[in-house]
């Protein structure tokens, strides 16, 4: 199997007594997009910054294409951004990006700067200075940020929180276009619905520990058969589709019209809201 | 340090300065510097005029002239360091703690140039903007008291530099209070330390005046602590290190009362304690999750 990129293993992280993060093991690989769930507090926002160098672990260790997170090797693979982010508002779009092409050693040029800015929809704000931006705009501007010098790795917390429906759509479909070029995600996000959408793999983490980890369908399994019949609709929870024709054949069996049949899925909100045990930050 | 991290550090020096310029508070302080030189000229020229009617037809055993000249520039001198300090410690006010919590630093420091090229940048881009400011004012203020009243210093670069090293002095500490201290607290802080370093120059001062070695140790003492003083005065030396007579002695009594000419050994010392102040800002810095 080739190397993650992003591996996460045994992570502790204690603030004082508190323990944020209490042994997580989680792999990223290339082209893979995963989605990090969890109520506030729950350590998500610990983990993504143990990832980027930015908080030292107690326990454990965080690996960025096999060198430690937080070493130069590992800072240069990846790209982040911060759930709460400022960037110097006396500044255009384009200085900003220049600026921090000249920090990751990038050789993109001009032709990479336009190429970001239109990625995320500003290529009209180019010269526009971030002070005069929408808090819309400069999220999608930080995107842009993090993506400077190509990196194998993106860390994005909460990247979508700021964004209207058209603003997530665009983020939705440069993470899609960044999966086909092989770009290793880990989106940290509250919207169910976007992780959903988008992400291949699903962890969801609580109390500081990986509760629950799949694929958004894997994870959303089966969640009853409903039977509409003669006396009324009928539930059958905890069964699939295969017991869909064995449930019909009994109430036939029984005596019963049976006019529709519904295999109904639970929702991964199901499934999160299961796995946190009600939790919120 | 690398190339690489040799031209992160570059940028990082130049986002510093065109932070520091383009911020509005830069445009206030050039405004003020504009008011306080024109005061300045204003102050001098009259100053001038009326000690040469003072003087006129007395003995010249004390040359009033001179004594104006230095009396003048080493308030202006002073006046200079005062927004020299003011500017350094805006241009690194919460540069670490402050734009961390702001969420201005994030982005920077994932970058591969490291926290502690970061930092360094950060206080060359505020020492290097703060000293050109510092010799800027210094040099018109002089240029000011050569043409009002055809007076120049008895040295004219040592005293500049002395106050240049003196401002990257008060940068590197005010940076150091950054990676500890809120915005608040940093500016309140390192303005009690400047304060206290002229307090301690004051006392060297008063020990001198009245003789008393106790008093004199206690503010050479700690104005070493804080060499930005040491060097202050010595740049207040410099002014008239070369007039003799009862010129000189007069002097010795005013505000160039405990001055004493830089030696080796306290330019030494403010080069090596500069570099232990921004190792250990370094170090703090290296040490805290963000």
């Amino acid at each position: 199997m080739a190397e993650p990129v992003l591996a996460v293993r045994e992570l502790h992280k204690r603030y004082g007594s508190q323990e944020a993060l209490a042994g997580v093991d989680l792999e990223v690989g290339a082209g893979q997009l995963v989605g990090l769930l969890g109520p506030n507090g729950a350590g998500k926002s610990t983990l993504t910054k143990i990832a980027c160098g930015l908080v030292r672990p107690s326990g454990g260790g965080v690996e960025v294409l096999g060198r430690p997170a937080g070493s130069p090797e590992a800072r240069a693979a990846l790209g982040y951004l911060a759930e709460l982010f400022r960037f110097p508002g006396w500044c255009t779009a384009e200085e900003l990006l220049r600026f921090h092409q000249r920090l990751s050693g990038s050789a993109g040029g001009e032709a990479e700067r336009r190429e970001l800015l239109a990625l995320v929809d500003l290529s009209e704000a180019a010269e526009k200075r971030i002070e005069a931006m929408s808090k819309g705009m400069q999220q999608r501007l930080g995107v842009a940020q993090a993506l400077v010098g190509s990196p194998r790795l993106l860390l994005l917390d909460e990247p979508t929180s700021a964004l209207d429906p058209v603003g997530r759509r665009i983020v939705r479909e440069l993470l899609e276009e960044l999966r086909r070029r092989g770009v290793a995600v880990l989106l940290n996000s509250h919207l169910l619905s976007e992780v959903e959408l988008v992400c291949d793999h699903v962890a969801i983490i609580a109390g500081g520990r990986l509760v629950k980890a799949g694929t958004p369908e894997g994870l959303a399994g089966p969640a009853a058969v409903e039977v509409e019949t003669g006396s009324g609709v009928k539930t059958f929870e905890g069964a699939g589709r295969e017991d869909a024709p064995q449930i019909v054949a009994e109430l036939v069996a029984g005596g019963e019209s049976v006019y529709r049949v519904e295999v109904r899925h639970s929702s991964l909100e199901d499934v999160y809201l299961d796995a946190v045990g009600g939790q919120t930050g | 340090m690398s190339g690489g991290q040799l031209r992160a550090a570059a940028t990082v020096v130049g986002l510093s300065i065109q932070e520091g310029v383009r911020k509005r508070v830069f445009l206030a302080v050039l405004l003020l510097t504009a008011a306080f030189l024109a005061l300045y000229a204003l102050g001098a020229h009259f100053a001038f005029r009326d000690v040469e009617g003072f003087a006129a037809g007395e003995t010249k055993i004390l040359d009033a002239h001179a004594f104006t000249g230095a009396v003048i520039f080493g308030l202006a001198m002073f006046a200079t360091l005062f927004l020299g300090a003011v500017l350094a410690v805006f241009l690194t006010l919460g540069v670490v703690r402050g734009d961390a919590e702001s969420g201005l630093l994030q982005p920077i420091v994932v970058r591969p140039i490291g926290r502690t090229t970061m930092l360094v940048g950060r206080f060359a881009g505020a020492a290097l903007l703060s000293a050109a400011y510092v010799l800027i004012v210094y040099f018109t203020a002089c240029a000011i008291t050569s043409v009002t009243g055809d007076w120049t210093p008895d040295h004219l670069l040592t005293p500049a530099l002395g106050l240049a090293l003196a401002v990257a002095i008060i940068a590197a500490l005010s940076l150091l209070a950054s990676t500890i201290l809120s915005v608040t607290a940093q500016g309140i802080v390192v303005f009690m330390v400047f304060g206290a370093g002229l307090t301690a120059g004051l006392l060297a001062q008063i020990g001198q005046a009245i003789n008393s070695d106790s008093l004199h140790t206690i503010g050479r003492v700690a104005s070493w602590t804080l060499p930005f003083e040491g060097l202050y005065t010595a740049s207040l030396h410099a002014l008239i290190s070369g007039t003799s007579g009862l010129t000189g002695v007069v002097l010795e009594l005013g505000p160039f009362g405990a001055s004493e000419p830089a030696s080796a050994g306290l330019i030494a010392w403010a080069f090596a304690y500069l570099v232990a102040v921004i190792s250990l800002a370094a170090f703090v810095f290296s040490r805290r999750d963000l």
